[in-house]
């Protein structure tokens, strides 16, 4: 057995000539698809917008009459598909700037908000810029360590704690739309000391005002307008939250951490031209198959390839990109990791508990991982002498 | 009226949709969002308007009447706005003067837009713009209008399409029972061209302190032959130096009038509107020109970097990202000029556009809102 981000790496095995041209046959597919662009791609995402407008109304009216238990129940199932269609394929991807270029204040991504605890001010900024540009660089994209709070890739050093790894996992997909709204804060620094609280204070008011307005609609305001069926209205729109963050989290998980989808070290990907650029976002990312329902309700991310290289063209249109990035994959010899939704969430779930146990047990077996376990303070004591000791050595230098 | 158009036209309506218990039960999308799906013109933000009747009073001119929602706050005669039409998805938004007098009774607004063969939404509006359509339009803007109280001399002067603005303050000054003199000289190739010549007739005919003189550069049946000169000037009002003159017109007869007014020495009498056709000239790599960051009030000379760069030289702190043409951090609103892509080499020359200022490098003249 093995883990997924060192056997199949395959970076680094173009020269510099093939890669150039690998980035110039990306850039021109790029330039069709943006010089098309226009009234069909308007009529897409306005249709889309009133399919799921209609959900939403259609949901809280049954929710209404949340007491009668197939009213709930439809209510929920309208109220959940509302929410995942405004997060996935509305808002994830409006906020991606795909349809700027209709230069509608509705559907420009700087004037848009989503049905979401997390601001989008907050999204812009973890998930636009950091995920996007340094994507699955370990120690600069925040997601390609799960999020600081699961393990999902040996980089992250084994620590006691990640034996509770697929009970962080299940947490944080159940809670998931709570946890992004957070992420920017990384509060484990805070945790471990590397940041302070005033740190923390810009992010947490952004979270407040929000994540605040966000509760205050599913859980006081909605319900209280159903009087005295507000307790069904309430379990309601938390099922409809829960069963988005499920949908969400998995989508997500789907997109980098299956077996295959590599990490990235920050000195590997310094002075790192366009076309690497490129090719880093196909080696860290995978595709998952299901219908068209499934692309549509996962805002298109089952292509997360085409959606990594080209983040700002609208994501339905992944599909027929796919066909030519595929094929381009193919000439220039690199993996392009796509399996269905299933098997990609197994691979996922396998590996958080794969990463559960040190890495040892699997390279040297079940006794090394053992020892390695149970001696971890010890070692963690003296990692840190070394480190202090290191600092006098420089210190006495730097004198 | 529906039973719904009650409840938003109704003032409990309104007062509910503007309400924060509205906008707590509609965040974070707005109200505008639902209130869309029964009227889009009963958006609370956006001031739109629907297209009631469409006229080609000349060949190449097409003239709208719009019935703007109750976000329109009305205009000062010789103002403009912007109107925005969605043309192939993308939205395209022009300045156009309101050709109505301010006081009309229905509260509609008249615009008549002249169509440049070579241009984007001209042509597109005489070929489309259709009664029932819904456009964007702005609040009204320009400094170029009637001061209150009105100068007791007023002399009008336009060529071609540049009618509409004087137009609006000749009907606005006769509906408003004006008792001062108003001259308005007009230019136009032929009796033919003259856009609003049967009511001009009508207005001539019924008030007797307006006069109209109407110039044909390439027919002699007008009061004046020619372009425009000092003895245009002082044939249509020999008393031109005591009167407020408001002119609008292509740009010869804009610096005509000007070289005139400077040369008699009462360049302060005359106040103008430029519509300066869009720049459709292919522009070098040199960097040239300024840019202006409109919001900051702040304006560098054209070092031929991207805006992003040249906005934080300027002493700006814009947001940005990844500044690649990436994460989006950076996106603004281009309100005039011609960028360039500084990846793939594109040429923007739309006006109040979203661009990337990390990957767009200004080419001449450009305004941005930063």
């Amino acid at each position: 057995m093995s883990t997924a981000t060192t056997t199949t790496s395959q970076k680094h095995k173009l020269s510099p000539e093939q890669i150039e041209a690998f980035g110039k046959e990306l850039d021109d597919l790029r330039a069709r698809i943006v010089a098309d662009l226009g009234e069909k791609d308007a009529d897409y995402i306005r249709d889309i917008v009133n399919k799921q407008k209609k959900l939403e109304v259609a949901g809280r009216a049954l929710l209404w009459a949340g007491w009668f238990p197939p009213a709930w129940i439809a209510g929920v199932t309208a109220l959940s598909l509302s929410k995942i269609i405004d997060n996935m394929e509305i808002g994830h991807n409006v906020m991606h700037g795909q349809y700027d270029f209709m230069n509608d204040p509705q559907f420009t991504a700087k004037n848009f908000d989503w049905d979401n605890t997390i601001h989008a001010d907050s999204w812009l900024y973890t998930h636009n810029y950091v995920h996007h540009t340094f994507t699955n660089i370990v120690g600069k994209d925040h997601d390609a360590t799960g999020y600081g709070v699961i393990r999902v890739t040996e980089e992250q050093p084994w620590h006691p704690i990640w034996l509770l790894n697929p009970i962080f996992c299940g947490t944080l997909q159940v809670l998931f739309q709570w946890g992004t709204a957070i992420q920017e804060l990384e509060s484990e620094k805070f945790f471990r000391g590397e940041k302070s609280w005033a740190e923390m204070k810009p992010g947490l008011k952004r979270f407040r005002e929000k994540a605040g307005k966000q509760a205050l609609k599913d859980y006081a305001l909605f319900p209280l307008l159903s009087g005295p069926f507000a307790p069904f209205a309430f379990a309601g729109n938390m099922a409809a939250n829960l069963v988005r963050n499920l949908w969400s989290s998995s989508v997500i998980w789907c997109g980098h951490f299956p077996e295959g989808a590599e990490t990235f070290s920050i000195e590997e990907t310094e002075d790192e031209s366009h076309a690497e650029w490129y090719y880093r976002q196909i080696l860290g990312s995978a595709n998952f198959t299901g219908s068209h329902l499934v692309d549509v309700l996962s805002g298109n991310l089952s292509y997360q390839i085409e959606h990594h290289l080209f983040p700002d063209i609208p994501a339905y249109r992944y599909k027929e990109i796919a066909i030519e990035v595929r094929e381009i994959c193919e000439r220039y010899g690199i993996r392009y990791n796509e399996a269905p939704m299933a098997k990609q969430l197994w691979s996922v779930w396998k590996q958080v508990f794969k990463l559960t146990l040190p890495d040892s047990t699997y390279t040297q077996g079940p006794l090394a991982g053992l020892r390695e376990a149970l001696t971890f303070p010890f070692r963690a004591k003296q990692d840190e002498n070394a480190r202090d000791e290191q600092h006098v050595v420089a210190e006495a230098a730097a004198a | 009226m529906s039973r719904m158009q009650m409840l938003t036209s109704s003032r409990m309506g309104r007062r509910f949709l503007d309400s924060s218990f509205a906008a707590a039960l509609a965040t974070p999308h707005g109200v505008d969002r639902y209130v869309e799906m029964v009227d889009p013109l009963w958006s609370r933000t956006e001031t739109r308007a629907e297209i009631t009747d469409v006229e080609r009073k000349t060949a190449d001119s097409v003239t709208l009447t719009l019935r703007p929602n109750e976000n329109w706050a009305g205009f000062k005669a010789g103002q403009f706005v912007k109107l925005s039409v969605e043309i192939d998805g993308v939205r395209r938004t022009r300045c156009y003067s309101p050709a109505n007098s301010q006081f009309r009774k229905d509260g509609k607004i008249e615009l008549t837009i002249k169509v440049d063969p070579k241009g984007l939404v001209s042509p597109w509006l005489l070929a489309n713009a259709r009664p029932g359509m819904i456009v964007q339009i702005s609040p009204a803007q320009g400094e170029f209008h009637i001061p209150l109280p009105h100068p007791r001399s007023i002399l009008l002067i336009s060529g071609g399409s540049g009618i509409t603005p004087v137009m609006s303050m000749l009907r606005t000054l006769t509906d408003r029972a004006y008792i001062g003199k108003v001259t308005f000289l007009h230019y136009a190739f032929t009796e033919d061209d003259v856009i609003y010549r049967d009511e001009l007739a009508e207005i001539e005919a019924k008030y007797e302190g307006v006069r109209i003189i109407r110039a044909y550069t390439n027919a002699d049946n007008g009061d004046l032959q020619g372009f425009f000169s000092k003895e245009h000037l002082v044939a249509a009002d020999k008393h031109f130096a005591e009167a407020e003159t408001y002119l609008c017109g292509p740009m010869p007869l804009m610096d005509g009038v000007r070289a005139v007014f400077e040369a008699e020495g009462i360049s302060d009498r005359l106040h103008l509107e430029q519509f300066a056709a869009p720049t459709r000239t292919v522009p070098t790599d040199e960097a040239t020109g300024e840019l202006t960051f409109s919001a900051s009030g702040e304006k560098a000379d054209n070092n031929g970097q991207t805006i992003l760069e040249q906005a934080e030289a300027a002493g700006l702190t814009p947001d940005y990202g990844c500044r690649i043409g990436i994460c989006n951090a950076c996106v603004s609103t281009k309100l005039s000029g011609i960028t360039r892509n500084v990846l793939t080499g594109e040429l923007n020359t739309d006006n109040d556009v979203n661009i990337k200022p990390c990957i767009s490098a200004p080419c001449g003249d450009v305004s941005i809102d930063l």
